[in-house]
């Protein structure tokens, strides 16, 4: 029964660590020292400054303060002196585009101002889906300090002519000595791109083309071409799928570049079905927090698993061994047998092999889960090429390197082999939009353009042609590579007509440019996809060999990549260092992670700091004789016996000292392979310092917070209003009554005009965190920095709150079942080596009957009768005292200025990274107040928009940044006034409940109960 | 008082008189230079409506300039140019020819519809050039001259007065102390009397802190609430630019120029090409233009000098008539400074209010130099919303909430701040 459960943040709360406790009931965790100072007299009379000199001081700036404050600064207009026809100064534009940076892929909109892009969101009539580092990479645009700005010969300027010339005389000189020369891009998905580097060879033949990920899926790819002979991805369409079996393939992050949306949208309850999701796996993973059935395995057991489960589908006898949880593989097989064409096995471990038994398991379901036709383009690195030619330059064959975008001396984990054959090669060019070890290690470093700086054309899956348009004047003297590809081939026409003639000869058939490049993409009508041929794998030997490569040992370790940093290529974007990751709640930073069990045999914990913060202890990790010191996070769900370990992190070339956080785990990442065996562990001395925002914001001991059902609990006739979505009930004159009978407020007439509700489905929600970084565009929300989250002061707005939960409630309860001291502890930390974990955005609430605006002494905020609780940030002095008020902790106080303020070196210190900040929306000062305004400068606009058109809002015409950044429209916003809006439906929905309702403060946002699918099989 | 008035009156009066005498004597003579008022009248009509796009008569434009044309062509020859300058081209005559290859080959737009008599009088315009006016110049001049002086006169005499009365009143009291009149106790010690009085009150001394005090904290307050506020606020501007002679003398619309008011939360400062709408055929004002700037009278030698820096800005080569692409942006000076945490929108009060720009600008239409109208405080803002009532006429926004609205209020037509319009929310995010 789901209200059995206990939610907990941490496993401190779980033990019951009476910090936490404290903690729990403190909104701000650090004291003011007022008292130390005030109160030790030899501080006050060794301080330099007297009380006559403070006073001095208080009396001088106060009177400075009011003789400036009567004369206003002079500020000056300056129009545009020829205004461009498409923009209207204070009217956003939008363009569709494509992103395509060599790890996401995405079709996006673009919102401009004035010129100037400040945000991207999903492209849906493309299909299109945004994650937190496709909308953060609007920010990476702006940013001055890490991009390459001006072409440079050995570090001095020179200009793109003598680079042009030079280049291609040594390009013609290697090519009549006949002198291998290497281009090296990562995955670019572009087929104009493709043909004019195919183009470029051909006018080189000395030139071969390699592509390179820094993180691999080379092992899908090279199995797909040795079972269906062409080297791309397989495509899933998880909404069609009854049973997901997935081996630590992280679908919901980065596998494949992710199945989100597919995958949520087969799991609607209010269809009656949902999909059945089985997850094994090591480290604790965004999918397999969302999974119905996840079971702990660590990487070697992952792999005997699958052979089991290959064993049981097809009836054959490969070698494998056993494992611990091979009861529930056959329940896996079971299910997918019952599932049948309608069932599908992924696995996220980048070893050909195991996808190769991954792809005859689906062939032998005949699964039309899987799509091996309609494949997919987004990573086509290759390992195997990417080592040869690192030996080839070690041993100095290679005379030339061309790379364009890729930072192989950062993200290898030989790259001392690469840095080496580097220097022999006689022609180094590095094509960069940034400036990295591998740009400064080369001859000659040209910058290019962002992507919402160029022209271009993606293709990452067969049918959808996206096109990328620029939405701004480049930022720096940069070129496209397409155009210097173009240029060194001899080919003088520029690229952009070069793609309008290859999108209108070979994609578009007869269809407008125009209307495409305004679509931002074109959907191919005929599928062009030919049928595969299917080859004969046999899979016994396919099988001996994984076996043969599998090398169980006590510690194995798991590389993974976060929801916020991918593969590293934004490590110099503040809003993603700030992003807490979804399951650890810890930011700016990368971490060993570990299970609760091998974290207390070693001697490792993460004690929760007076000040809330968490410390950690540093471990040395050894693997193939290479070393990192790493802190350690102990990681509820973590398999015993293994650790994991973000890629990404650990940069510093160029970046700002800030983000010089973290570790290269890219130095353990040996061929490509994310699973790495024969680790051992060592814990080292020292204290790490985390910027958490795991424990500050505990849920003080109130669980209704958290509603959770089951399918079957869901889809049974009891009414949920008795099962599993019980409203609060209150103490009252002696009786005990429904909570929303009585109230200390008086109810307001709510039915006139609109009334705005936000409506969030937990069932939907994957804790992707996309909206968090959709909010810090859309509402100017500043950055604080790593010691600041460390102290709670973290200004997020809208933050993804991520709840564990086990069966046994409190120590009380296990008192009450009888067991003895040492049964309930062992009772709790049972649950909690593979706990269930849930996802709740949690932002204001906008209540009706708002605790906040109750005491706030100068009404700095109020009420609007569309349902927005306002913050007049000019009216607020400062008390903090809503935010004690406040049920839900969402309101965030501003200790400083972020803008224009060294202190805070961030986007808003900068003249480039405020070009992002919202004009719509104030940046707020130090001393005030802020919180989720329901984006109500959106809902302005949209109601000044059917205005100023004479007509009535449209149904579903209500946005916020945060719905309509939501891949799986588990946000929806709207008008419950409008009866055909979506959210009218949804505030009445069975599912729906409001989050802490004994409280009856009436909240606008409504949560639809979690359901999962846990009676299966 | 009185005296000075109606001397001013007679002034004037004589100014006038006099100054209507020069006029008509003025124009009596250049008439009798033979100029066929009417023809000239007629030609002048025709001219600006047809051919001052792309002519002038003293200047050099998109084609010749056309003062005095007909000492230098044919008048036939003129004709049938102007009726159908094609046909007259490809009949071979060379005149023609030469003058459509000096000007790259522009064809001008035919004009058949034009009579022998209307091209005439064209002509006729050409060589008599506009009508003279100065003396009417003169007399608006001296009128507004006549209008304006008092004001500061009227003060200073009644200081002299004041001071005359004050001189006059002690040379009185000296000279009857001098006759040996009793010395009446002084002014000085009568005040010491009532001092005594008001100290030994308390009820008037508790009533004169009071006063004061409140005295003290209205001024104290007033001033106060002043700061930030820039009423009347007029700061000098990069060129001198006139709203009244584009916005009252030409009578161009505000949102001709202002063209994001009606799409947008700005009004938008036009940009330098939509000046050139126009200037790029008025390089010059009219010969007796005046505008008060800062604190001067400038004329046409300064205004055209004005008109000249927005086509460095633009670029425009005003001797050859292209862009040269040299452009640089002009830099106004904001005149109506919103503080940033307030939002404000054009579009939702032009477009949907329907309000005139005037409301809160002012009489822009009178202003030679922009200044700040109205206060722009949220009090000044508040106080219309509060009275101001919705027009929710042709609006199907509307009809439903303001149905709702009006029977909650009962009421037939809702004020905006009953429409929400007073909610800290709705300028303040």
């Amino acid at each position: 029964m789901a209200s059995n459960k206990k939610y907990w943040q941490s496993v401190e709360e779980l033990k019951g660590s009476s910090i936490v406790e404290t903690l729990s009931k403190k909104e701000f965790v650090e004291e003011i020292p007022t008292d130390d100072f005030l109160g030790d007299k030899e501080t006050l009379e060794n301080s330099s400054t007297s009380r006559r000199d403070f006073l001095k001081y208080v009396g001088f700036t106060t009177a400075a303060a009011s003789l400036a404050a009567c004369e206003g600064p002079v500020r000056k207009a300056i129009p545009y002196v020829v205004k461009p026809n498409d923009v209207t100064p204070g009217v956003a534009d939008w363009y569709a585009t494509s992103m395509a940076d060599g790890y996401d892929f995405a079709n996006v909109l673009v919102k401009t101002r004035e010129g100037r892009p400040i945000q991207i969101m999903p492209n849906k009539d493309a299909n299109g889906t945004t994650s937190a580092r496709v909308q953060a990479a609007v920010l990476s645009l702006y940013d001055e300090k890490l991009r390459l700005q001006e072409p440079s010969k050995g570090g001095a300027t020179i200009t793109w002519s003598d680079a042009d010339k030079e280049i291609a005389a040594k390009l013609n000189e290697l090519k009549e000595a006949n002198k291998p020369v290497v281009l090296l891009t990562g995955t670019m998905a572009s087929p104009s791109t493709s043909k004019i580097v195919e183009e470029f060879i051909a006018a080189y033949p000395n030139i071969s083309h390699v592509v390179y990920d820094a993180v691999s899926e080379s092992g899908a790819a090279d199995a797909m071409l040795a079972m269906y002979g062409k080297r791309t991805l397989p495509n899933y369409h998880l909404d069609k799928a009854k049973t997901i079996v997935s081996f630590g393939a992280d679908f919901l992050g980065d596998f494949h570049g992710g199945f989100e949306k597919q995958y949520i949208a087969g799991r609607k309850p209010e269809t009656g079905d949902m999909s059945y999701h089985i997850q094994f796996e090591s480290n604790m993973s965004l999918t397999g927090a969302n999974s119905d059935k996840r079971l702990v395995l660590k990487p070697s057991d992952q792999v005997f698993a699958l052979l089991n489960l290959y064993n049981i589908i097809t009836g054959s006898n490969v070698p494998s061994k056993t494992t611990s949880v091979d009861a529930d593989v056959n329940a896996a097989a079971k299910s997918l047998q019952k599932a049948g064409a309608k069932g599908v096995v992924l696995t996220g471990l980048n070893d050909k092999n195991a996808q190769l038994v991954a792809l005859a398991i689906n062939k032998a379901l005949n699964s039309e889960i899987i799509d091996v036709n309609n494949t997919l383009n987004v990573r086509q690195g290759n390992d195997t090429e990417v080592a040869q030619l690192v030996s080839d330059m070690k041993s100095g064959k290679v005379a030339g390197l061309i790379s364009y975008n890729v930072n192989p001396i950062y993200s290898l984990s030989n790259s001392s082999d690469f840095s080496e054959g580097l220097k022999k090669v006689e022609l180094s060019v590095a094509l960069s939009i940034e400036n990295n070890e591998t740009v400064d290690a080369s001859t000659f470093a040209l910058p290019t353009p962002h992507f919402l700086e160029s022209w271009g054309d993606t293709q990452f899956d067969q049918v959808t042609y996206g096109l990328m348009q620029p939405t701004i004047q480049p930022l720096f003297n940069t070129r496209q590579i397409q155009d210097v590809l173009l240029k060194w081939t001899g080919n003088s026409v520029s690229y952009y007509e070069y793609l309008k003639g290859f999108a209108l000869t070979n994609v578009l058939n007869g269809a407008s440019w125009n209307t495409a490049l305004h679509n931002g993409f074109h959907k191919k009508e005929i599928l062009e996809v030919e049928e595969t041929t299917v080859s004969d794998i046999v899979i016994s030997d396919v099988a001996s060999q994984l076996l043969k490569s599998t090398k169980a040992s006590a510690f194995e370790l798991n590389l993974y990549t976060k929801t916020g940093l991918g593969d590293g290529k934004q490590a110099n974007n503040p809003w993603l260092q700030e992003f807490p990751d979804p399951l650890t709640r810890a930011s700016w930073d990368n971490y060993l992670t570990m299970s609760i069990a091998d974290a207390r045999a070693l001697g490792f914990a993460n004690p929760v700091k007076d000040n809330g913060a968490i410390n950690g202890d540093y471990a040395k990790v050894s693997v193939n004789g290479k070393e990192l010191v790493v802190p350690v996070m102990v990681q509820p769900g973590q398999a015993k016996g293994s650790v994991g370990l973000a890629l990404g992190y650990g940069r510093t070339f160029g970046l700002k000292d800030e983000m010089k956080v973290g570790v290269n785990a890219y130095t353990l990442y040996t061929n490509g392979n994310n699973i790495q065996y024969n680790v051992s562990i060592e814990k080292v001395s020292g204290t790490h310092k985390f910027a958490c925002t795991q424990v500050q914001k505990t849920i003080a001991g109130r669980h209704d917070i958290l509603k959770v059902a089951t399918l079957k609990e869901y889809n049974s006739s009891a009414d949920p209003k008795h099962s599993w979505n019980k409203p609060a009930f209150v103490s009252y004159d002696h009786n005990e009554v429904e909570a929303s009978t009585i109230n200390i407020w008086d109810e307001h007439n709510r039915e006139i005009g609109h009334h705005f509700n936000l409506s969030i489905d937990l069932t939907s929600c994957t804790g992707c965190g996309a909206c968090v970084v959709a909010c810090h565009a859309e509402n100017n929300v500043p950055v604080v920095g790593k010691n600041e989250v460390r102290v709670g002061r973290d200004m997020h707005w809208l933050r993804i709150d991520r709840y564990y939960s086990s069966e046994v409630e409190t120590r009380e309860e296990a008192k009450e079942l009888g067991l003895s001291r040492g049964d309930t502890y062992r009772a709790l930390e049972t649950e909690a080596e593979n706990p269930e974990v849930t996802f709740q955005p949690m932002m204001c609430q906008h209540c009706n009957h708002a605790p906040c605006e109750t005491v706030c002494p100068v009404a700095a905020t109020s009420h609007g009768r569309q349902g927005q609780n306002q913050m007049a940030y000019n009216r607020c002095v400062g008390t903090r005292y809503c935010a004690n008020n406040c049920p839900y902790r969402v309101r965030r106080f501003n200790w400083f200025n972020y803008s224009n303020n060294n202190e805070f070196d961030f986007n808003m210190n900068n003249e480039y990274g405020k070009m992002v900040l919202n004009p719509d929306v104030v940046v707020r000062s130090r001393g005030v107040m802020e919180k989720c305004s329901m984006c109500i400068q959106m809902t302005q606009v949209t109601i000044l928009k059917a205005k100023r058109e004479g007509r009535a809002v449209d149904t579903d015409e209500f946005e916020t940044a945060c719905s309509s950044a939501c891949t799986t429209g588990a946000m929806v916003f709207g008008d419950v006034n409008n009866e055909k809006d979506q959210v009218a439906t949804l505030a009445k929905d069975k599912r729906a409940y409001h989050v802490l309702d004994y409280l009856q403060t009436k909240p606008n946002v409504v949560y639809q109960v979690k359901v999962r699918n846990t009676n299966e099989a | 008082m009185k005296s000075v008035a109606l001397h001013n009156r007679l002034t004037s009066l004589l100014l006038k008189s006099i100054t209507l005498l020069l006029f008509f004597a003025f124009s009596l003579s250049s008439y009798s230079q033979d100029v066929d008022e009417a023809r000239q009248k007629e030609g002048r009509k025709l001219f600006k409506s047809l051919c001052a796009s792309c002519h002038k008569l003293d200047k050099k434009l998109i084609g010749p300039a056309l003062g005095g044309v007909e000492d230098r062509r044919e008048n036939d020859w003129l004709k049938s140019w102007i009726k159908d300058n094609a046909a007259l081209r490809s009949s071979g005559d060379s005149d023609a020819n030469a003058i459509f290859d000096e000007y790259n080959g522009a064809s001008m737009t035919a004009f058949p519809q034009l009579t022998d008599q209307n091209i005439d009088d064209i002509l006729y315009y050409t060589t008599v050039g506009d009508p003279v006016k100065k003396g009417a110049a003169v007399v608006t001049e001296a009128g507004q001259k006549s209008n304006e002086s008092p004001k500061w006169l009227i003060y200073i005499l009644a200081a002299a007065i004041i001071v005359a009365f004050l001189i006059i009143a002690s040379l009185l009291k000296t000279i009857s102390e001098l006759k040996g009149a009793p010395k009446t106790p002084g002014a000085i010690a009568s005040l010491n009397e009532v001092w005594e009085g008001f100290k030994q009150n308390t009820f008037l001394k508790v009533m004169c802190t009071i006063f004061i005090l409140l005295m003290g904290a209205y001024v104290v307050f007033g001033t106060l609430f002043k700061v930030g506020v820039d009423q009347d606020y007029m700061p000098l501007q990069e060129i001198a630019f006139s709203h009244k002679i584009h916005a009252g003398d030409n009578k161009i619309d505000c949102q001709y120029c202002h063209s994001s008011a009606k799409h947008s939360k700005t009004s938008g400062i036009p940009t330098a090409n939509v000046c050139m709408n126009c200037h790029k055929n008025i390089s010059e004002v009219a010969e007796d233009t005046k505008v008060e700037w800062d604190g001067m009278t400038y004329g046409k030698a300064e205004l055209d000098k004005e008109i000249a820096k927005i086509y460095d800005a633009v670029g425009w080569d005003a001797d050859n008539l292209e862009y040269t692409g040299n452009t640089k942006p002009i830099k106004w000076v904001r005149v109506h400074n919103l503080p940033d945490f307030v939002y404000f929108n054009h579009s939702q009060h032009v477009t949907v209010a329907g309000v005139a720009c005037q409301k809160c600008h002012g009489p822009v239409e009178e202003m030679d130099e922009m200044y700040q109208y109205s206060p722009l405080t949220m009090g000044w803002c508040i106080d219309c919303h509060k009275a101001t009532k919705v027009d929710v006429k042709g609006n199907e926004y509307y009809t439903k909430i303001h149905e709702q609205l009006a029977k909650k209020y009962n009421v037939e037509q809702v004020t905006i701040a009953q429409l929400g319009g007073k909610e800290c929310g709705k300028c303040h995010y």
